[in-house]
């Protein structure tokens, strides 16, 4: 495709019907071939084979997930419409928090290009979900960074994940967004398979949303921002959909995009201004297929036509190829469709901010999205066949055999410690295993303060920010996924991973109202990864359903594996809530002695997949712990009711290590210690179980009758486990008749892991 | 009372700066790199960010703007000015303040709550502050090792040009444990940390960060 | 075309943490003999028409004004093609 001789026109392509066209190395099987010749009734040229080739690959086309996706719409109800303004299948979806504003956000992978490039992968990752949240008409307001990588002491966690967390903060920092929470999981199977998902939130107001819809012929089509060159030609279709030993034909030029954060900047204040002077009738950001992404969705979803210059794109490498231009994926680029009256003060805004923009095309009436180059016409195509009516696969699925064998291996039988002092030495080994561990040397790399929103950031349970100053009014956000019960059961893990992010928001102090998620899987061709996707997503529908939360929108990444070992199949679930004014949120950390602490839910004998067994055990199986939607309903109520009322000095959610692993983070949040005796059940179960609905309060004893009553209104147990005691050097967590815990060791052990690990590396 | 923030292309915590400002009763005046118009103002801060990307050296080329010729000529006369973190660079970049800023000694981005020591009282933007007095502000930074020549470091200690001072662990390789200083008269001051980031209890450390902005209320009165 | 090239490099006595972490790679691949390493930045201006005294003399004001910074780095200049 790079040496040329003679451009393939739509003309040339009709009259020379029988030229072989790399199809197969493009990635589309030969009846897609044959279905884009019926669809045109000729070949198509070489130009509109790299767009459908591009557009109609796993990564832009969801063609084997599609058919499983409809099932979050078909769930939605009366209530759970009630706050949607834009749903599934725009950019990002929207949501109402009252007020007349609006809150619009989305989770989006970045896997395969952040191993192969770590920095570039997971900071062209960022920038690509931020331009998603500006295209909806939304100031970004909030980063969260979901991240799986190998087990630390390999070798190439060492090169992956300082190199992400660099890339993440890179960007995101020079943006002036603030990272409020993520997740960072280490598991063998993610390497060589890392996992990056960032989340992105926005605000507007209700009448501020704009689309990605081109109408209006006549409208003219300006590209903004970077001028093109050859970033990721071919990196949607390789990189992010196929395996990676395939990456290596030379045909498709893979190559990582490479990001410029400062001029990142400059397209979301040049967009808000150009938003705010009402001078865009259509916008699409340019992400994954570049320019066939953005001219063919804007032509479809405005049912219209579009004509574009391509030879008028801004080149920074002016030896690519018409293909090249339409296929590549170079960053912070923009389109918006403007009245033609509007091109001048659009420019001018644009000149303002320093951001080249140039009128390429206009809107048509003709149905037809064609591209000329050099005066020949290259590409004429319904828009629609290339941006939403690709290939739908219904892949076959099954439930794999060895599935039986590793649900009946139950970790409850698991030999159990029997002493205090065993038990103690338990607690130190879970808080200082590498995925409980004190997550700092991460966190510290990103701004958590940028914009003075920041209510709660990590290692708080959600990032809480501040979207009105007047009436204190925010949101709270949390991603979740305990991978190891997705494994052990998808259809109950993914409610798992949901339930756990809305608990996360609720015990902040927030009424969750919105989900996105990141469906992160390995080969769609493999029928057990296939049944694991399909479980998993009826549910998270039926979950979403009962919890009367929407799914708005996000992302599938396939392909994730090696050689036929997938990743644990990890649907990344990240929960929005409201709160009506963020001065009355929780924090996770006792605040001072002398409050009551009690565990609220119930606390069953469900070790299966839990941390105990993995860190101890090295042990997966048997079934993860009874998912109970009704009684995280009931959970919510009593915390966002607590809250309202300021009732609690703190409340943490109980997940990975249990109770345990709880009472740590309660503790070395600020230094408060606690004595407690455990409930009358085995204390290896009381302290380690991972049974859900699930939170550790502490309060004034003061306020001890009104939680009892809200707890018993809303049905919720409630156990009363001691008080919180002292502070600084002596502080400990004392449980009694079994061990004591100086605050001191366990801070040591807890905050050296990722440290020793990772620097100088 | 008017202060100046003024808004490079790649600014970040400009919106904050205005916030504090106007927390301490001051009307905050947007100035935008582009004007050398200083629209009256009586002091300016120079926020934290990027200016123009930074991606030659912090600051380097801000100190080139129209907006940046008005602020020195301006500070050459008396009028109070505040860098903050980029704000800083641009300033030793401008030959206001004496050495410069490098990557941290860990390669690494850092954000975290820093414990500081003022160590001069006398400047326009620390008089509200008790000399040797503690406090807590947000660092975040990529390149704020404060780095001079061995004169430079000694001048700046025997003139008491010291403004704050890291506690506990250096969070950057600054020479000297230096996060903030001033010019022989003490209206020009640097300041890696992020006052801005701690003026209320609710989005930050505290409120250690006001007096900054409040010293100046007064250095402006007193004027 | 003529090309002037400057280079800048951190000063001989400033720490430079870039530097030293590609000493430390070095040593960690086992490569003996390197006593030490120095990361500068190469700057390539391409000049349209002739290359004079004048334009050297401007061209060094450049590279001492913005792109160098005298605390901490130290440049030179060549001309790499006249």
């Amino acid at each position: 495709m790079t040496t040329r001789l003679v451009l393939d026109t739509v003309a040339l392509a009709g009259e020379t019907p029988d030229v072989q066209q790399p199809w197969a190395d493009l990635g589309l099987k030969d009846d897609e071939y044959s279905q884009i010749r019926a669809i045109l009734g000729r070949r198509p040229s070489s130009s509109e084979l790299a767009m459908y080739s591009v557009m109609w690959s796993e990564h832009c086309s969801y063609k084997s997930s599609k058919v499983h996706l409809r099932r979050f719409g078909e769930s939605l109800t009366d209530a759970m419409r009630q706050r949607l303004l834009v749903g599934i299948g725009e950019n990002a979806g929207v949501v109402d928090v009252g007020d007349g504003l609006a809150v619009t956000f989305k989770i989006e992978s970045h896997n395969h290009p952040s191993y192969v490039e770590p920095y570039q992968g997971a900071a062209t990752g960022v920038g690509g979900i931020v331009r998603d949240i500006l295209a909806m008409g939304a100031r970004p307001v909030a980063l969260l960074d979901s991240l799986r990588v190998g087990p630390l002491d390999a070798v190439d966690t060492r090169r992956v994940l300082p190199g992400v967390v660099a890339g993440v903060g890179g960007y995101g920092n020079c943006l002036g967004l603030p990272n409020v929470g993520g997740e960072v999981v280490f598991d063998p199977s993610y390497a060589g398979n890392p996992l990056v998902n960032a989340l992105c939130v926005g605000v507007l107001r209700h009448d501020e949303v704009h689309l990605a819809k081109a109408s209006g012929a006549g409208n003219r089509v300006l590209l903004y921002g970077a001028a093109t060159g050859g970033d990721g030609i071919g990196g949607v279709s390789v990189l992010a959909s196929e395996t990676f030993e395939a990456a290596h034909r030379p045909a498709k030029r893979p190559s990582v995009q490479v990001g410029d954060p400062f001029m990142e900047k400059l397209l979301i204040e040049c967009t808000l201004e150009l938003f705010n002077g009402q001078l865009i009738t259509g916008i699409q950001d340019l992400g994954g297929a570049g320019l066939s992404c953005a001219t063919s969705e804007l032509a479809s979803s405005g049912g219209s036509g579009m004509r574009i210059q391509l030879d008028l794109v801004p080149l920074r490498d002016t030896s690519l190829t018409p293909e090249e231009i339409l296929m590549s994926e170079s960053q912070e680029r923009m389109m918006a469709i403007v009245e033609p009256q509007q091109v001048q003060p659009f420019l001018a805004v644009c000149d303002r901010w320093g951001v080249e923009a140039t009128d390429i095309g206009e809107v048509t009436d003709s149905g037809r999205l064609v591209i000329d180059w050099q005066g020949q016409r290259i590409v004429d195509v319904p828009p629609g066949s290339v941006a939403h009516d690709g290939p739908v696969y219904e892949r076959p699925l099954c439930r794999p055999a060895a599935h039986d064998a590793l649900a009946s291996d139950s970790a409850e039988r698991l030999s159990r410690p029997g002493g205090g002092a065993e038990l103690r030495a338990t607690v130190l080994a879970l808080a200082a295993s590498p995925n409980l561990c004190d997550r700092s040397w991460v966190t510290d790399q990103y701004d958590r303060y940028v914009q003075g929103n920041t209510v709660l950031a990590q290692p708080e349970d959600a990032g809480v920010i501040r979207i009105d100053e007047g009436s204190g009014r925010g949101v709270a956000v949390s991603t979740d996924c305990n991978a190891r019960f997705v494994q052990l059961d998808p259809y109950a893990g993914a409610q798992l991973a949901l339930a756990e992010a809305y608990r996360n928001v609720a015990v902040s102090g927030a009424r969750p109202i919105a989900v996105t998620d990141c469906l992160n899987f390995g080969s769609p061709e493999d029928p057990g990864v296939m049944w694991q996707f399909a479980e998993a997503v009826r549910g998270l529908a039926d979950g979403c359903r009962e919890l009367e939360i929407p799914v708005t929108g996000g992302n599938v990444s396939f392909y994730n594996q090696t050689g036929d070992t997938a990743i644990l199949p990890t649907p990344v679930v990240g929960v929005l809530g409201v709160i009506d004014d963020v001065r009355r949120r929780t924090p996770i950390g006792f605040t001072g002695p002398g409050c009551a602490v009690y565990l609220l839910g119930e606390t069953r004998d469900e070790l299966s997949g839990s941390e105990w067994a993995v860190v101890v055990h090295d042990h997966l199986g048997g079934h993860p712990p009874a998912v109970d939607l009704a009684a995280e309903r009931a959970l919510a109520d009593v915390m966002v009711a607590a809250a309202a009322e300021r009732l609690l000095s703190s409340a943490h959610d109980l997940s990975e290590g249990g109770l345990a692993q709880a009472l740590v983070e309660s503790c070395l949040r600020r230094g408060v210690g606690v004595g407690i005796a455990l409930p009358g059940l085995d204390p290896l179960v009381a302290l380690f179980s991972e049974s859900t609905s699930r939170a550790l309060v502490s309060l004034p004893t003061t306020q001890e009758v009104r939680l009892a009553e809200l707890c018993s209104e809303h049905g919720v147990p409630s156990t009363r486990l001691g008080e919180t005691v002292g502070i600084g050097g002596a502080a400990e967590i004392d449980v009694a008749a079994l061990f004591n815990l100086p605050l001191d060791e366990l801070r040591a052990a807890w905050s050296t892991t990722l440290p020793s690990a990772l620097d100088n590396a | 009372m008017r202060v100046g923030v003024v808004t490079f292309p790649g600014s970040l915590d400009d919106v904050d700066a205005r916030r504090a400002v106007r927390l301490a009763g001051a009307d905050a005046v947007p100035l935008w790199h582009g004007t050398d118009e200083l629209a009256g103002v009586d002091a300016v801060v120079l926020p934290g960010g990027f200016s123009y990307g930074d991606y030659l050296r912090c600051g380097a080329i801000a100190r080139f703007s129209p907006v940046m010729g008005a602020v020195t000529s301006a500070a050459r006369r008396g009028m109070p000015v505040l860098g903050i973190c980029n704000g800083f660079q641009i300033l030793c970049e401008s030959n206001l303040l004496p050495g410069a800023l490098v990557r941290n000694d860990s390669r690494r981005f850092v954000c975290r709550d820093q414990g500081l020591r003022i160590e001069n009282t006398a400047t326009a933007w620390t008089s509200a502050y008790t000399l040797r007095e503690e406090v807590t502000l947000v660092l975040k930074n990529g390149e704020g090792g404060y780095v001079a020549n061995a004169a430079t470091l000694q001048r700046l200690e025997d003139e008491g040009r010291v403004v704050a001072r890291y506690l506990g662990d250096n969070p950057n390789g600054s020479m000297r444990e230096i996060a903030g200083i001033c010019n022989e008269r003490g209206n020009v001051v640097g300041l890696m940390p992020h006052p801005e980031h701690a003026v209320n209890d609710l989005c930050g450390p505290g409120t250690d960060g006001s007096r900054f902005f409040t010293s100046v209320l007064s250095a402006v009165v007193a004027a | 075309m003529p090309r002037v090239v400057v280079d800048v490099m951190p000063k001989a006595d400033l720490l430079d943490p870039q530097g030293k972490a590609v000493y430390g790679a070095l040593s960690r691949l086992g490569l003996g003999g390197v006593r030490g390493v120095r990361q500068g930045k190469r700057f390539e201006l391409d000049l349209e028409g002739q290359l004079s005294e004048d334009r050297l003399v401007d061209l060094h004001r450049v590279a001492e004004t913005l792109l160098s910074n005298p605390v901490i780095e130290d440049f030179v200049v060549r001309v790499e093609q006249p």
